[in-house]
């Protein structure tokens, strides 16, 4: 009786933990709520599969008890019941993957108008570039990396002339408009994530990785690395605001170009980490 | 032993003098091949350090995996304390990584790899084949000693300049070798060797395991009379067999980037600012050789607890195991298919983003085998005589684990939900259930199992029951809200733990540290109940649990060397005959005949 009761608050405990305490999705600030979905739904559709397996065996461990006299049943096999479980698991599989490869699709499948932004992770902190008036962005290589050029532009891309440097430590994106997010890592692996965003995509030497999302909600997110980097890992921090059209146009304004700043020779200033 | 070999001929005899092809009652297929003379030790040495019996470098195995479990336990704990109460300074960010780097490193290789395969392995395959030892035993022993000096080479690396490598369990490179890593110098270097002496050590033991399960099963054992748990080492063995070369390769190569300067896996980056000196290599196929070992890994450790975990079910619920075919049939299934899963780790990791689909189908996939399993193992409870034994309990136990850090695996399995998730502390909760606690409950289910076939007295049933509920329900608070952290966004790998602005989890954090020390102190009640019983316990009378597998049929128990007399058994059954109809017996033994027990209506197994 007691190993059971036990085993039941258990079981039962999960789902009220699930009720009771007030920890779950922070509310989503970009097009990927979708992913919250097909997380509720197999949050569900498995809760459901927990209780139920969980409180058969409960009931098991509580109805076939030891007893002296009781003698249990032989029975090696029951091929009907082992089809018709086989068969409910692969329709409950279906039902959770097809919904979540179609958001994969989606995921995976770039809007022809986003905007493209370069992050650039580093140990231990976030630099980023726009790709300026003419839309592209210039070319790179980690070979070309130096005090003047930490993002290690092409010189001789004129796509790079008006690429625009941010010169703080935040990235602003405006709100509803599609952004396509290129990462460069010049170290190690990071990865460009913000809970609120959801997406999250790892950044790795000599590779440029891309996800993208619209942001829905103005407001200042976190950005984290998820991508374990070394002793500052944790310390890899930054912001990123979500603005609308008349803000964003402001900030935007205040940048320089690449050009601009090689000819005033301004040294382009690394993003300081703020921890 | 020639009276053995006769046999052959004699049932030749019978068989032709019958005239038929029905085999008489108590048949037993006849021996292929006359028994090998046994290896005995002739000094202290051989017999106590370099020993060549298999029960005994089983014990060895587990011995040591325990030993350096204990310092990775003590990890953990130092770990959730300083995330709990940063205030205390226990460590340092370095620190902390190399904390991390080795917990993980030891507890799913040095300790539950070699505790089941080459614990757990060697104590029971002879045994329950009904061999009298592995069929190479001197490789046996080689086997056991390279797995100790794998260890001592890891153990090495916390007193060398600079101090363990601090780059996670998964090694990724570049970090794992460049200057922003604790331990990127001499660390990683001891680790990477470790790591090829293990898989050494692994593959000696590895054939052993296979090859005597193929080849020295005694009469009658066929392999659809195998326990479960030998089925569970047996596939996990091959596993290994087939996954770790791809560890070997990744780690030599990591090896050769870290001394010699090469670039496996180096591209062209910049370490402090200083461009490094390597071009054309690809850190992304580091990953896909680490988990191409890593993800069939996961069931080397889990496929052995389900076999394990399905014999003591079946034994203490004195009821068959509910579809055995099924059990065994889901067991290569999964080990199969283990092979072709490995790119979920990579959902995130920049791989072309088309792999997703593949890679989220052939996962979802492995969850029907395995639920399969858990069905099973609840059914086999269904119309049993559930005694609530030790090892029940921590079956019971297994079964909630496992069932929880299973679905939550549907989550991560299925490549847009793993978005959010991954590299959160829903990924440690899930693999901690799954891969860490669920399999550690089944090593501590059968340690109460089979410790008097070992030491020949019982452990103390009391004390086992106030470990078991400790262990289980601490262990389930530690990780349960760890879900709920992560569905929040908190990454893991975080030496601060990271204030989500929408809620604070500072609470949470120190309930799961103060969980993790009660659970991590309650370990001392069973080395207390242990080493007691060892020395002073109740002594067992001769198959306690009233099992049926041939193990507990040794005329002596603790089995002698050589396990079996005179006379090998002869197998005419599966292990699961409990409760069968008809018969005068409740349980009737592998290796009892048909003809000892006319009565039973038992199925043709």
């Amino acid at each position: 009786m007691f190993v059971a009761f036990i085993l039941f608050l258990v079981v039962v405990g999960t789902l009220v933990f699930h009720f009771w305490s007030p920890y779950w999705l922070t509310p989503v600030a970009s097009n990927w709520g979708s992913m919250d979905q097909t997380l509720i739904l197999t949050f569900w559709v498995t809760g459901a599969v927990f209780m139920a397996v969980g409180l058969f065996m409960v009931y098991c461990v509580w109805r076939y008890r030891y007893q002296k006299d009781r003698k249990a049943e032989y029975k090696p096999e029951d091929k009907k019941l082992e089809f018709r479980l086989t068969l409910l698991t692969a329709i409950g599989v279906v039902a959770l993957l097809a919904p979540g490869l179609i958001v994969w699709k989606d995921f995976v499948t770039v809007p022809k108008n986003a905007v493209e932004v370069e992050v650039v992770g580093y140990q231990w902190g976030w630099n980023y570039r726009l790709p300026g008036e003419d839309g592209i962005l210039g070319k790179t290589d980690i070979k070309n990396i130096s005090d003047n050029n930490p993002y290690g532009l092409d010189l001789n891309d004129s796509n790079s002339k008006d690429d625009i440097m941010v010169q703080d430590a935040d990235l602003h994106l405006q709100i509803d408009k599609p952004v396509k997010l290129l990462l460069r890592s010049i170290d190690v692996l990071h990865n460009f994530y913000v809970p609120e965003f959801r997406a999250k995509m790892d950044m790795v030497p000599g590779m440029i990785t891309f996800y993208w999302l619209t942001p829905t909600k103005t407001g200042e997110y976190e950005i984290l690395c998820a991508e374990l980097c070394g002793t500052g890992h944790y310390a890899m921090l930054g912001t990123v605001l979500v603005e609308e059209e008349r803000d964003y146009s402001n900030w935007l304004a205040q940048q320089i170009t690449f050009e601009n700043a090689l000819a005033q020779n301004r040294t382009i200033q690394l993003a300081e980490n703020k921890k | 032993m020639p009276d053995e070999f006769d046999y052959k001929i004699e049932a030749k005899a019978d068989m032709a003098a019958s005239g038929t092809s029905v085999p008489p009652i108590d048949y037993a297929p006849v021996a292929e091949r006359p028994e090998q003379e046994l290896y005995h030790s002739k000094s202290w040495w051989t017999t106590y350090v370099f020993s060549q019996d298999a029960k005994y470098i089983g014990i060895q195995y587990t011995c040591v995996a325990t030993a350096i479990a204990l310092v990775g336990l003590a990890l953990s704990l130092l770990m959730r304390l300083q995330l709990a109460f940063p205030n205390l300074s226990l460590l340092d960010a370095s620190v902390y990584y190399q904390f991390i780097t080795m917990h993980g490193m030891i507890m799913v290789v040095f300790f539950l790899t070699a505790l089941f395969l080459g614990g757990f392995g060697n104590l029971l395959i002879p045994l329950m084949c009904g061999a009298r030892d592995m069929v190479f035993p001197y490789v046996n022993m080689l086997s056991f000693w390279v797995f100790v000096l794998a260890v001592l080479v890891l153990v090495a690396s916390f007193f060398v300049p600079g101090g363990p490598t601090g780059a996670g369990w998964t090694l990724y490179p570049p970090q794992a070798i460049t200057a922003g890593t604790p331990g990127n110098l001499w660390g990683i270097v001891l680790m990477l060797v470790s790591l090829v002496l293990f898989v050494i050590g692994f593959t000696m033991g590895g054939l052993n395991y296979v090859i005597t399960v193929l080849q020295a099963r005694t009469r009658g054992m066929t392999l659809m009379r195998l326990p479960l748990s030998i089925w569970g080492i047996f596939v996990a063995t091959i596993l290994a067999l087939l996954a770790f070369p791809a560890l070997l390769v990744g780690g030599i190569m990591l090896l050769l980037d870290a001394v010699l300067g090469t670039s496996f896996f180096m591209p062209v980056s910049v370490s402090m600012g200083e461009l490094l000196q390597t071009e054309g290599g690809s850190p992304i196929l580091f990953q896909h050789l680490f988990w191409f070992f890593g993800h069939p890994e996961v069931y080397i450790v889990a496929l052995p607890a389900f076999g394990i975990v399905s014999d003591l079910i079946s034994v203490h619920a004195r009821k068959n195991i509910f579809g055995y075919r099924m059990m065994v049939w889901a067991l290569v299934i999964i080990g199969a298919l283990s092979f072709i899963v490995w790119a979920h780790h990579m959902y995130v990791a920049g791989m072309n983003p088309w792999f997703g689909y593949f890679f989220a189908t052939t996962t979802l996939i492995i969850a029907v085998p395995t639920a399969i399993k858990v069905y099973n193992w609840v059914l086999t409870l269904w119309r049993g005589n559930i005694h609530l034994t030790v090892p029940m309990l921590f079956t019971l136990g297994f079964i909630i684990t496992f069932l929880n850090g299973g679905l939550t695996g549907l989550f991560l399995g299925n490549v847009v939900i793993d978005v959010p998730l991954s590299d959160t502390y829903f990924v440690v909760a899930h693999f901690h259930m799954v891969m860490g606690i669920a399999p550690v409950l089944v090593v501590f289910g059968a340690v109460y199992h089979w410790f008097p076939l070992v030491t020949g007295r019982m452990l103390d049933q009391g004390l086992g029951k106030l470990h078991f509920w400790i262990t289980f329900v601490g262990a389930y608070m530690i990780y349960t809200p760890m879900y709920y952290q992560g569905f929040l966004g908190v990454p893991r790998r975080y030496f601060e733990m990271y204030e989500s602005s929408y809620i604070s989890t500072v609470g949470l954090n120190v309930f799961i540290t103060l969980s993790a020390l009660v659970v991590g102190l309650a370990q001392i009640i069973f080395f207390y109940n242990v080493i007691r019983s060892v020395l002073k316990g109740e002594k067992a009378e001769k198959n306690p649990w009233k099992a049926n597998s041939l193990e507990w049929q040794t005329p002596k128990m603790p089995p002698e060397h050589g396990n079996w007399g005179e006379k090998l058994p002869v197998v005419y059954r599966w292990p699961y005959d409990f409760s069968v109809p008809g018969a005068d017996k409740e349980h009737i033994p592998q290796n009892v005949s048909p003809s000892e027990v006319a009565g039973a209506k038992v199925e043709k197994t």
